[in-house]
């Protein structure tokens, strides 16, 4: 308890929570606000924001709301952040943890294999697999999650690597404990504050993909997201900037509201470091 | 006392304050001494005593949040206490010189030593850099560094724990200094190193007339080095005077019970020992080979070399040594931490060095390990009636059960059975150390082997702990491994005691035998570096359940 205290001292944190926490109630209330389909037409393509009351953030270029897009994308991105950063800690941590614990040759073929995956500059990764799986929602996120464990799996890999070897996992060997027994119930608690900081990273990034994957028309079309509204603001961004402008503001201030609260975690969890 | 006009360096009436939420509100308060030139000053306390931050408040060191908050620091004439940073730093090294406990941490990895040593003069001093070379190696013989040319070139890492001690020495004395501060600094040497070093620090005071002001948790230091001492608890001194009043007549309670607390070298009388060997230990050795390519350029080392002993039922054997001994090594080739390469254990009849992992995993709860380090021991984030539950609960005892019995063995090493529920970070040291012991015990083990159990634990708490496993034997019929640096442990709790260099066991016998009549050279040699040797010989047995 004393982490949630030590987290509340900080007003970035603090400001950060709060900013996610109004991303978070955009993507629950938007269905109730805005109750038709996001992708219908509503009315005048091209309307200004703050021009006509019943388009208050304006419509893009074939005539689609864009607030209501803005609230429905929010769903869109938390979805794709959180599920692929949980995909990306779980290949991440499993990896690192056997690396990291049984050291060897198991350490070295699995660190090779993700020294692979790292000099694949992630983004082309992502490329190639959307190009061969195609583009829904489903691959997209999984893809997300896939390009983006290496780096977990380093960070637990350590964190092993330095807790193997404590006196308190050998008292658990002398104990009679297995290795998977010692790896979760021994190391992986003491191992997992600095990943799950890093997860906000994690998700930040994941969030900045599909955006980058969608500016490139290359995510899915079907659903209402940031990234397809900026990619369809491409076409008339010298005059009508607002269409990519709008959902580049509520990109900045989710991955914003993430680092925020993930630089707060940090804090809170390892209160020795800060102040350094 | 003293001469006060003589005094180079005076506290007046100290006091430094501590940030909130720490355990008291003040580090020191009142803390009143003085050191004269040419006399070493010993400050004798426990952890947490305050005695380093003594050290730190005069040398204006002290850690962010904690601050002086009354009294002076007087020295030639000046109040460091209110001395800017700019004055500070010409005090520093060339008024008043520190030497810390770890010599490898203090000193810096990636430059040699003759260039530390010679950075005290190119800051202080005007020295040209052949004049800097030529005082550097006078200071380097001047602390008896074997070959000082080759030290000079030397980096940290290529020395011994006593060389760079030595180097540490040497640089500190680099200016003459009026007041050397030595902060723990055998603490960390082995105990031939240490009589050594000691005998140095010695030598150069009475050459050089410095004032020292010596910082230790150890009596036997005291006793062998110190002109006065004085005696802190909590922040405040309790007492202070002349060595030889303070150690054969204390006045104050806390130095009494301090004093009762350091163990004697005269072991207690010989117990009778069965003939019915629990432990057989024949011919193990281990040696451990790092790097190389297909067996070229290969490092070996051996560790453990043909070590054979025998533990009877119900004894406690000791295996002492100084670091690189191998005894460690030993000890977790008995739990099978380590695999023995050759040899026998073995216990119950079974031989433990060719067991199979999982057979190891089985077994395990005839043979238990107590470990040294009471705070990397014990995983933070499982609660102490959890952790010594864990045990019975692999090999397959219901939670509920497991967790009722952990509360037993609470009361059974002297804890609050209601305090299963804290984490470990709540207990002390001295009660840390007993949860492992908890632990241990949860299996019902044969056999304890203890590694540095007591080690790391103040000497008062050392004693509670030590009268705990001697009543434990006694209760639970346990044969005990004792592994120990410290032959003065050794010698209250052992009934046998083996004596371990480079791997190899040199002499062993009845503890008594061993400490009173050594027959191999080294173990002398052991015996004779021993810290205030005739004081703890002097000194009476406390009365250890046997």
């Amino acid at each position: 308890m004393d982490a949630v205290k030590r987290y509340f001292r900080s007003p970035a944190a603090v400001f950060g929570l709060v900013l996610l926490l109004i991303v978070v109630a955009m993507a629950v209330s938007a269905s109730w606000i805005y109750p038709r389909e996001p992708l219908a037409l509503a009315g005048r393509p091209l309307i200004w924001p703050f021009s006509n009351p019943r388009f208050l953030l304006g419509t893009d270029n074939s005539g689609r709301d864009i607030a209501a897009q803005i609230f429905y994308g929010a769903r869109i991105s938390l979805l794709i952040g959180g599920v692929a950063t949980a995909i990306a800690i779980a290949i991440g941590v499993l990896i690192g943890a056997f690396a990291g614990f049984y050291g060897g040759w198991v350490d070295n073929v699995l660190m090779r294999i993700t020294e692979a995956f790292q000099t694949l500059p992630n983004f082309v990764l992502l490329l190639v697999l959307v190009a061969v799986f195609g583009s829904t929602l489903t691959t997209v996120t999984i893809a997300v999650g896939v390009v983006s464990w290496p780096a977990p799996a380093r960070l637990t890999r350590a964190e092993f690597l330095s807790l193997r070897n404590r006196e308190f996992v050998q008292a658990g060997r002398t104990l009679g404990m297995r290795d998977l027994q010692l790896i979760l119930g021994e190391i992986l608690p003491n191992a997992l504050p600095p990943v799950i900081v890093y997860a906000s990273v994690v998700m930040a990034v994941a969030i900045l993909l599909e955006s980058a994957l969608a500016f490139l028309r290359l995510s899915d079309p079907n659903v209402a997201s940031w990234g397809n509204l900026i990619g369809l603001g491409r076409d008339v961004l010298r005059v009508q900037w607002y269409v990519s402008a709008i959902p580049g503001i509520a990109i900045l201030v989710t991955v914003l509201a993430v680092s925020l609260v993930g630089q707060g975690l940090n804090d809170a969890l390892n209160p020795r470091l800060k102040g350094r | 006392m003293s001469d006060p006009f003589a005094a180079i360096l005076t506290l007046d009436g100290l006091s430094v304050r501590l940030p909130p939420g720490a355990d008291r509100p003040h580090a020191l308060s009142n803390v009143s001494l003085s050191i004269a030139a040419d006399e070493i000053l010993c400050v004798v306390g426990e952890s947490g005593s305050g005695k380093s931050m003594t050290a730190s408040a005069i040398m204006q060191l002290l850690p962010n949040g904690v601050s002086i908050d009354g009294g002076r620091v007087m020295f030639e004439g000046r109040d460091l206490a209110a001395a800017t940073a700019a004055e500070m730093r010409s005090v520093r090294g060339a008024g008043i010189a520190m030497i810390f406990q770890e010599p490898m941490t203090a000193l810096n990895p990636l430059r040699t030593i003759g260039d530390q040593i010679g950075e005290m003069f190119s800051i202080h001093s005007e020295l040209s850099r052949a004049a800097i070379r030529a005082r550097v190696l006078a200071l380097l013989e001047d602390v008896r560094i074997p070959d000082p040319k080759a030290a000079a070139r030397a980096y940290p890492h290529e020395l011994s724990g006593g060389q760079r001690q030595r180097a540490m020495i040497a640089m500190a004395l680099a200016l003459d200094p009026k007041v050397l501060i030595a902060d723990e600094p055998t603490t960390a040497l082995d105990v031939t190193t240490q009589a050594q070093i000691l005998k140095l620090i010695r030598d150069l005071q009475t050459r050089k007339k410095t004032a020292v002001l010596f910082i230790t948790h150890d009596f036997g230091v005291v006793a062998e080095i110190a002109d006065r001492v004085a005696v802190m608890q909590q922040g405040s001194i309790v007492e202070q005077g002349d060595t030889a009043s303070i150690l054969n007549h204390p006045q104050h309670p806390y130095t009494k019970q301090l004093i009762a607390a350091v163990p004697p070298l005269t072991s207690p009388p010989p117990r009778e020992l069965s003939d019915d060997a629990i432990l057989t230990i024949d011919n193990v050795s281990k040696t451990y080979r790092t790097g190389g390519f297909l067996g070229r350029g290969a490092r070996v080392t051996p560790a453990v070399k043909n070590v054979s002993l025998k533990l009877p039922r119900g004894a406690t054997l000791g295996i002492v040594g100084e670091s690189g001994s191998g005894k460690s090594t030993l000890a977790r080739c008995l739990v099978r931490l380590i695999d023995p390469d050759t040899g026998s254990i073995v216990l119950e009849g079974k031989d433990w060095a060719k067991m199979t992992r999982e057979d190891v995993r089985r077994e395990t709860r005839h043979i238990q390990m107590v470990f040294q380090d009471p705070f990397a021991s014990l995983n933070p984030r499982r609660k102490a009636g959890d952790l010594v539950a864990q045990g019975p609960i692999v090999h397959g005892t219901p939670p509920a059960k497991a967790l009722a019995d952990a509360k037993e063995l609470f009361a059974l090493v002297g804890l609050d059975p209601s305090a299963s529920d804290r984490f470990p970070h709540e207990f002390s040291g001295g009660q840390r150390q007993r949860i492992g012991l908890a632990r241990a015990l949860a299996l019902h083990p044969e056999v304890l082997v203890a590694d540095e159990a007591v080690s790391a634990l103040d000497v008062s708490v050392q004693a509670q702990v030590l009268q705990l496993l001697a009543g434990l034997r006694q209760r639970l019929g346990l044969s005990i491994v004792f592994i120990t640096h410290d032959l003065r442990v050794a010698a209250q709790i052992c009934d046998l005691v083996a004596v371990m260099k480079d791997g190899e066991v040199v002499e062993q016998g009845l503890a008594a035998d061993v400490f009173g009549r050594p027959q191999h050279p080294y173990t002398r040699a052991l015996l004779d570096s021993i810290p205030g040797g005739d004081f703890a010989r002097k000194h009476e047995a406390p009365s250890f359940a046997r």
